[in-house]
């Protein structure tokens, strides 16, 4: 290889590293940052801020959903596997909310800790099957027994998701 | 010899030639393939047992938004290639590998915001991979807009190939964005180690797609790049001698 040619490669090497360790270093002092939403236990730890609009993932506890009959309150937890945090919402739930599925609430925590969500969003896993295999590896079944036998049994059968119990 | 191979390159017309060559087949490959993959994806696999029929976009999303990654590390290659042998194709490569991957995407973003809707309930969310996503739409745009920046090529050329350099940091943040925090979006479901999270019977077409992409870019690639060559060369013998050949043949 021509040396003025190895001159410049070399110049282009450093340019990437270069700019890859500036990146890399933005990123690692911004990484709390970069991160949509707070997950349950950094919400119980208190690292969530009060009275500030944050946003709040987790998975839908089985059985936790409450809904009013007279309008679109809905209140359920959410669980990262260790804590669990209420969720109150009064607004149109996406189509894939169901319980045991994850979701991205935004809203303020109140003093009780409790999201009071102006957002409702769910967020989809990476799994992707045809609805026969579902019903075969009984996820659909698991489903379907949360959805008629509550496990708390503090409300009505009734007002679960049926949305999936086709 | 290795670097005989290399410095073909650096020769318009054997580059315009040997494209000529390649080109159908490229382009029909790419056609088929991409026929097959969209009737198999669209109408033929099965729906997903939670979203419906709406998941059948990522025959296009997926795809696109490999290419959007892939096709900046070609563009940055050319770019350093064209930084230190001097060699004016791989800049031509390097300026269409940005228009064609600002395209792909531009197609990632808006077939992401389609499915979001029905899906998560929000067309758009700021989160690491959406942003880092809209961070490298707006360096292919950077890598176009240098170019017509500078009235003088040859400094167009290297401002445009170290911006698209030093752009490539984005590439890995985008990949791992949905590993490293969290995000709206899911982790990726095709995996290069390990089984994947999607079903065989809707995994094939996808990959029939993914393989028609690329074929498709490297098609598409080509095909604007001759017509930059010929656009620059316009006053070489060579393609004069082409211009009169064809225009024979029209004539005939």
């Amino acid at each position: 290889m021509h040396p003025l040619r190895k001159q410049r490669l070399k110049w282009v090497v450093l340019v990437v590293v270069a700019s890859s360790i500036a990146v890399g270093l933005i990123t690692f002092a911004l990484r709390e940052n970069i991160n949509l939403f707070y997950t349950p236990i950094q919400i119980v730890d208190g690292e969530a801020p009060l009275d500030v609009r944050l946003r709040a993932g987790g998975m839908v506890v089985k059985g936790s959903v409450e809904r009013a009959d007279d309008s679109l309150f809905v209140a359920f937890l959410v669980t990262d596997g260790a804590e669990t945090v209420r969720v109150e919402y009064t607004g149109i739930l996406p189509d894939l909310f169901a319980e045991g599925e994850a979701i991205v609430a935004t809203g303020v925590l109140d003093a009780n800790r409790v999201l009071q969500a102006t957002e409702v969003l769910a967020k989809h896993d990476e799994t992707y099957m045809p609805p026969e295999v579902a019903e075969a590896m009984g996820q659909g079944h698991q489903r379907r027994e949360a959805n008629k036998q509550p496990s708390d049994g503090s409300y009505p059968a009734e007002q679960k998701e049926h949305r999936y119990d086709r | 010899m290795a670097w005989q191979w290399f410095h073909q390159w650096g020769s318009p017309r054997w580059f315009y030639q040997r494209s000529g060559v390649w080109l159908p087949w490229l382009g029909g490959a790419a056609g088929l393939l991409l026929a097959i993959g969209l009737v198999w994806g669209l109408a033929l696999a099965p729906a997903d047992f939670k979203q419906g029929n709406s998941y059948r976009i990522i025959y296009l999303h997926v795809p696109a938004s490999f290419l959007a990654l892939a096709g900046y590390y070609l563009m940055a290659i050319a770019g350093a290639i064209g930084l230190v042998w001097k060699i004016k194709l791989a800049y031509t490569a390097m300026k269409c590998a940005a228009t064609i991957g600002a395209a792909l995407t531009f197609v990632a973003l808006f077939t992401g915001a389609v499915w979001g809707k029905p899906t998560w309930g929000t067309y758009w969310v700021w989160d690491a991979r959406i942003t880092s996503m809209l961070v490298l739409l707006f360096l292919y745009f950077g890598v176009i807009a240098l170019y017509q920046a500078f009235d003088r090529v040859d400094v167009a050329n290297k401002a445009a190939a170290l911006l698209a350099l030093v752009g490539t940091v984005n590439v890995p943040i985008i990949y791992k964005s949905v590993d490293w925090w969290y995000t709206l979006h899911q982790p990726a479901s095709l995996k290069l180690t390990g089984e994947s999270t999607l079903h065989a019977s809707m995994l094939q077409p996808l990959l029939v797609m993914v393989v028609g992409f690329y074929l498709f870019y490297a098609a598409a690639l080509l095909l604007s790049m001759r017509a930059e060559v010929i656009a620059r060369e316009s006053g070489g013998g060579w393609v004069k001698a082409l211009a009169a050949g064809q225009g024979g043949g029209q004539q005939l």
